[in-house]
């Protein structure tokens, strides 16, 4: 049965949300998770390049021949790719420094390509572009929601527009763990295992 | 010479591209569960990731710097890197077949893999020379391929294990991932 246009987009927020459902794009959810501030920054900068590449390639889908269709989906994710990192570069930059190579990643960060050859190759422009919506912002929530975890736990504050914001009282302990290298893979595990228990398989 | 051997060893281990960087996570999850393909896809790191490392180098000294055409460089290297690719495995299929018997499926897959492409925009970043560029991609090659080998080995023990349901297979493999990282965390110091 086709699913409704609105379908498409919710299914990216819970029944198939990145990287939890469909484990793709793991680098930099381990990498930026560090702080909230380089987590949504990641998403945002996905959400773009993933709408926009899904709706130039569901425009092409006729166009491009099947033979060598997994190197134009590479050509124009890099395309926007390229586009949100001058950007950042522009107008974010504390935040471009921050995120470093993890920008150009987002190349073969698998979920434009996953989404590219499983989506939008087959769509119309309306669906990919839900698709790549809701794939997008579900894969910010899961973002922000992991380093919101991490950087709570691990320095008892949140830093957001570069000041740190003090939740836990003074007698907490930081958990640096979290915020180091191991605690990515950790945290990421649990909150993969709470995901399980909670949805349905 | 001694910085030369002292890098190398700051690569493979301290600042290991998988557990450390986190890069190439996707193919340290996705062929970790046997220690075949693990070991085939460690190779073939190893193979592509010191010819991308020189052929983007190369690209970024002699075509995009003379010509001021830096801000292309993402696209130039995924490109490279994927021509790369492609002619290698066409090259060991008609020359060396018992090698592409053992890296071929796995040579495809390296196109996507984040850590060839990353490698090649530390080595740009750091703005390293040749002979650098070209321990320091080896040397993360190794580090990425000692690290997959040894997860894979402590992942086929896992499926000896009883584990709990909501844990199974990807969040348990993270979650060693996570210990295996805090033994190579242990190293930072050293050098």
């Amino acid at each position: 049965m086709a699913k409704t246009i609105v379908q498409e987009f919710t299914k990216g927020l819970w029944s198939e949300i990145p990287p939890f459902r469909l484990v793709l794009g793991l680098c930099p959810t381990l990498a930026l998770t560090k702080s909230v501030e380089n987590g949504f920054g990641m998403g945002v900068a996905l959400t773009f390049v993933l709408v926009c590449s899904n709706v130039l390639i569901a425009a092409l889908r006729n166009v491009i021949p099947s033979k060598v269709r997994i190197a134009c989906f590479i050509i124009v994710v890099a395309t926007f790719v390229i586009i949100v990192e001058l950007m950042m570069q522009a107008y974010t930059y504390s935040l471009y420094e921050k995120m470093g190579i993890f920008i150009p990643l987002i190349v073969v960060n698998c979920i434009p390509l996953g989404r590219a050859e499983a989506f939008a190759s087959k769509n119309g422009i309306v669906r990919s572009a839900m698709d790549g919506l809701g794939m997008g912002i579900g894969y910010t929530l899961s973002l922000s929601t992991l380093a919101a975890f991490r950087e709570l736990f691990g320095t008892g504050a949140i830093t957001l527009y570069e000041k740190p914001i003090q939740i836990m009282g003074p007698s907490f302990e930081p958990f640096s763990f979290l915020v180091e290298a191991p605690g990515a893979f950790v945290a990421l595990g649990l909150m993969l295992c709470v995901m399980n228990l909670l949805g349905k398989k | 010479m001694r910085d030369l051997v002292l890098f190398t060893i700051s690569c493979i281990l301290l600042n290991n591209i998988l557990l450390i960087q986190y890069l190439g996570n996707c193919p340290f999850l996705g062929t970790s569960k046997r220690m075949e393909t693990a070991t085939g896809m460690a190779m073939a790191v190893v193979f592509v990731l010191v010819l991308a490392g020189m052929m983007t180098w190369l690209a970024r000294r002699y075509i995009l710097v003379p010509y001021d055409l830096i801000y292309l460089q993402t696209i130039v290297f995924i490109l490279v890197i994927a021509a790369l690719v492609q002619f290698v495995e066409m090259f060991l299929k008609k020359s060396i077949p018992v090698l592409y018997a053992g890296l071929g499926i796995y040579l495809p897959l390296i196109t996507t893999n984040c850590a060839v492409l990353g490698v090649c925009l530390i080595n740009v970043k750091e703005d390293y020379g040749f002979v650098k560029m070209l321990v320091s991609s080896f040397a993360y090659a190794v580090g990425f391929g000692l690290a997959l080998i040894l997860f894979a080995g402590v992942r086929e023990r896992i499926l000896l294990a009883r584990v709990p349901r909501p844990m199974q297979d990807t969040a348990i493999g993270l979650v060693t991932a996570g210990l295996l990282s805090l033994t190579f965390f242990a190293f930072k110091g050293m050098v």
